[in-house]
């Protein structure tokens, strides 16, 4: 009944909207005004333009519908409405898949290694792959991306190689990052995807700025910004949402809902329609879909684009998925959700098989090529992870160099302390393992 | 609030201070050094020389733009005023009150190339920014492996002692940046100072900090070059010289301490009075240099004592002039409590708590 009279009432607020308000000269605009259209008052206090009721309500998730998850798939990857079938070139179909299974192949063998002590830290994406390849794919290649941390894919789809990013894991001589942060924190100039750090949510009213600067250079390119569910509860989201609102930035927020923040459930990271709901209220055209369905997530990421360019505005994307591999090499995930729920999630929506299934369905793919590829992309990360373990780690100078453009002489003392030390003290340092 | 009232009520306070001048805890002294440029001169005051400083970035780099809370229609302080007219609201505008998105669109800006000039509306609410200043501004070059940077950022706020200020209207806040390696840190001391040493935190390839002690908005006034013109970062400025003590400060504190060099001179005393103007990273040479010739040091300034930067100068000096020191080296500062309404007379380092560390140290 509520939900109804919301409705009724915001189609009501519309028509009104579109009626030419009488302004009367000299009427201060702070002033509140009105103009009688089809018996409801149109009025206009600073803060908002709506019209008066008398009827006391309370307003909450439930009096609006939640927002529906688009999808284009069925769970066997049959497009379930042919004219949203994106039309993906088949060479791009292979390259999508075939950098899912690269990400999932890497992924299990660099977190078996983390395991065995090889490197000290590690993030799968398990079950989150179609979210990365149905967005990238849908972007400009030269589209700035910033990224959380779970979203290697962005960067497999741009070609990055995991050549470079074994060396990152490492931190090697390498690695473009030189060795400074921990695994899994990728950057490229080159690829357009700006470095990751670990304080979640920093990086959406930086992707805020970047796109106004991007508008300002009318270079026609969007900004990409992912982030988790649970970072969507930092104060940063707040601030970049607004801005990117009121500033009129071309940015993607693009959510990552996969259930949890390590062990928080949503349910104790939020309790309304999610973190899509809260678009339309920042004033963000906002699109849900399913982040297990390449696809949707594909024409819901080339729809967003399509709009930031022409309108000049933000949208919000929330796939929703779910978190199929631990948080992290630190995190036990059994000690807060049951592998029952897991094995749930896996059987009836992983993004790899319903892909899979789709290209199958289309004859692009076949088991054999299956395995076969399986294989080698296998042999190719284990050939690139040894040869990684044994490239030296840069120079122990490289500690002291980009704190600032130039090295102030205060960290230049400091560099000198330091090879003097170890010029007497070095047999106690792994001195071996740098260049 | 309470605080966006009092933040509107920012613009007014200089003018009332202005009928109260001779109750501020301090007299201007204009520049009496050399000018760091020559050229026709114009008498203006701080927050006018900012506005020329940032008039001159606009107009010389086009992908430059300002903003922050109300600095469309000139800022709570003026240093904005006619800038947006000048050149589009698309150059210099308001952001939504939020300083942490204030911070993080700045950087944004910067990472993407442009020239980003961020005002925080007063030092005292650079808090919520602080992740992203520490965290990510402060290390973006070096943990990208300087494949990004965030180098044309700067952020300029008002800090310092106002007179009726109280707990958030009066702080000095470059102590907790101090102690964060990646970051520029930048106090003028005037007009003349503000203009070159701001020109110089907007060209300059990392992020900068630029605190403007407000009491000096109006209060200062100078003959200030016309001329684009800049003031080396990381270079303290000897703004008196002298043979019997040291004393350093920044900001307006460095105003402070002049009257005292004049008080002692009175007793016999030639201080040598230094003005810090860049906070990290300090000018220790200069300083070292005047205290191996006098063999004595005060630091002065506004923030509390303990953990202020008083301390990194004290600590360092002691080490790099251990034989030369004939008396401990003595700060004089604020007291370790938050900074008072009423109280502000008697909490601030005045010039007569300055003066009689001057001749403690002196006696030892």
């Amino acid at each position: 009944m509520l939900r109804h009279l919301v409705r009724g009432l915001g189609l009501g607020s519309r028509v009104l909207r579109s009626t030419p308000v009488i302004r009367r000269a000299g009427f201060h605009r702070a002033s509140v005004y009105c103009n009688d259209v089809g018996g409801g008052e149109m009025l206009e206090f600073p803060g908002a333009r709506t019209r008066w009721t008398e009827s006391l309500q309370m307003f909450n998730k439930d009096s609006y519908e939640p927002l529906p998850v688009y999808r284009v798939m069925d769970p066997n990857g049959n497009v379930i409405n042919p004219e949203h079938d994106p039309k993906i070139p088949d060479a791009k179909l292979i390259k999508m898949y075939e950098g899912m299974v690269t990400l999932n192949v890497m992924d299990k063998i660099l977190y078996e290694s983390q395991r065995q002590g090889r490197i000290s830290f590690y993030m799968t994406s398990f079950g989150e792959e179609g979210t990365h390849f149905g967005s990238a794919a849908a972007l400009d290649d030269k589209d700035l991306v910033y990224g959380q941390y779970r979203e290697s894919g962005v960067l497999i789809w741009r070609d990055f190689g995991i050549v470079e990013m074994i060396n990152q894991c490492y931190g090697n001589s390498l690695d473009a990052g030189k060795g400074r942060q921990m695994p899994v924190h990728y950057g490229s100039k080159e690829k357009s995807f700006v470095t990751i750090s670990s304080p979640l949510t920093t990086q959406l009213p930086q992707a805020v700025g970047s796109a106004y600067a991007f508008k300002r250079a009318k270079k026609n390119l969007v900004v990409m910004c992912y982030f988790g569910e649970g970072a969507a509860s930092e104060g940063d989201a707040h601030a970049a949402f607004n801005f990117a609102a009121t500033l009129e930035a071309p940015v993607i927020f693009f959510c990552r809902n996969n259930g949890y923040a390590i062990s928080t459930p949503t349910k104790d990271q939020y309790r309304g329609d999610g973190i899509g709901a809260r678009g339309p209220a920042y004033g963000i055209a906002t699109i849900r879909c399913d982040g297990n369905d390449t696809l949707a997530v594909y024409n819901a990421t080339k729809r967003a684009r399509e709009y930031c360019l022409k309108e000049n505005k933000p949208v919000l994307v929330e796939a929703m998925t779910y978190r199929l591999g631990h948080h992290s090499t630190s995190d036990d995930s059994t000690a807060y959700r049951s592998i029952d729920e897991v094995k749930t999630w896996e059987e009836k929506a992983h993004p790899l098989v319903r892909f899979r299934k789709f290209i199958t369905s289309k004859g692009l793919w076949t088991d054999e090529r299956e395995e076969q590829f399986r294989d080698e992309i296998k042999k190719e990360v284990l050939r690139v992870f040894q040869e990684g373990e044994r490239i030296k780690k840069p120079p122990i100078d490289v500690m002291f160099t980009d704190v600032y453009k130039e090295m102030p002489l205060h960290i230049q003392e400091q560099r000198d302390q330091l090879r003097e030390h170890l010029s007497e003290f070095g047999q106690h340092y792994p001195l071996e393992q740098f260049q | 609030m309470f605080r966006r009232t009092v933040a509107a009520l920012g613009a007014q306070w200089p003018r009332r201070m202005e009928t109260r001048r001779t109750a501020a805890h301090f007299t201007f002294t204009p520049n009496q050094t050399q000018p760091p440029v020559q050229g026709n001169s114009e008498k203006l005051n701080m927050y006018q020389s900012i506005t020329s400083a940032l008039d001159i970035a606009l107009s010389k780099d086009p992908t430059a733009v300002i903003f922050g809370e109300d600095v469309a229609f000139g800022g709570v302080f003026r240093c904005t005023v006619g800038l947006q007219e000048k050149y589009g609201s698309d150059r210099v505008f308001n952001t939504p009150l939020c300083e942490q998105g204030i911070a993080g669109f700045a950087i944004g800006v910067a990472v993407s190339g442009s020239t980003a000039i961020a005002e925080m509306q007063f030092a005292d609410y650079i808090f919520p920014a602080f992740d992203q200043i520490v965290n990510e501004a402060a290390k973006f070059r070096y943990r990208t492996g300087n494949q990004f940077d965030v180098g044309s950022l700067t952020i300029r706020t008002p800090c310092g002692a106002v007179g009726h200020g109280a707990l958030y209207h009066s702080q000095m806040t470059e102590g907790y940046f101090a102690h964060c390696p990646g970051l520029k840190l930048v106090i003028p001391r005037g007009p003349t100072q503000a203009k070159g040493l701001l020109l110089s935190c907007i060209r300059d390839p990392n992020p900068c900090i630029f605190f403007e002690p407000k009491i000096l908005y109006r209060l200062s006034q100078e003959e200030v070059p016309v001329d684009d013109f800049s003031i080396p970062l990381s270079q303290a400025e000897v703004v008196r010289p002298g043979k019997d003590i040291t004393i350093v400060s920044w900001g307006t504190q460095v105003h402070v301490a002049n009257e005292v060099c004049d008080l002692a001179e009175k007793e016999g005393i030639e201080c040598e009075l230094i003005d810090l103007q860049t906070i990290l990273p300090w000018d220790k040479k200069t300083v070292a240099e005047s205290v191996k010739r006098t063999g004595r040091l005060i630091v002065t300034h506004e923030a509390s004592l303990t953990a202020g930067f008083g301390a990194e100068i004290a600590a360092s000096i002691q080490e790099e002039c251990f034989l030369y020191l004939e008396s401990p080296v003595k700060r004089v500062t604020g007291y370790d409590t938050p900074f008072p309404h009423v109280f502000e007379p008697f909490y601030l380092p005045t010039k007569w708590k300055l003066l009689d560390a001057v001749r403690k140290s002196l006696k030892y």
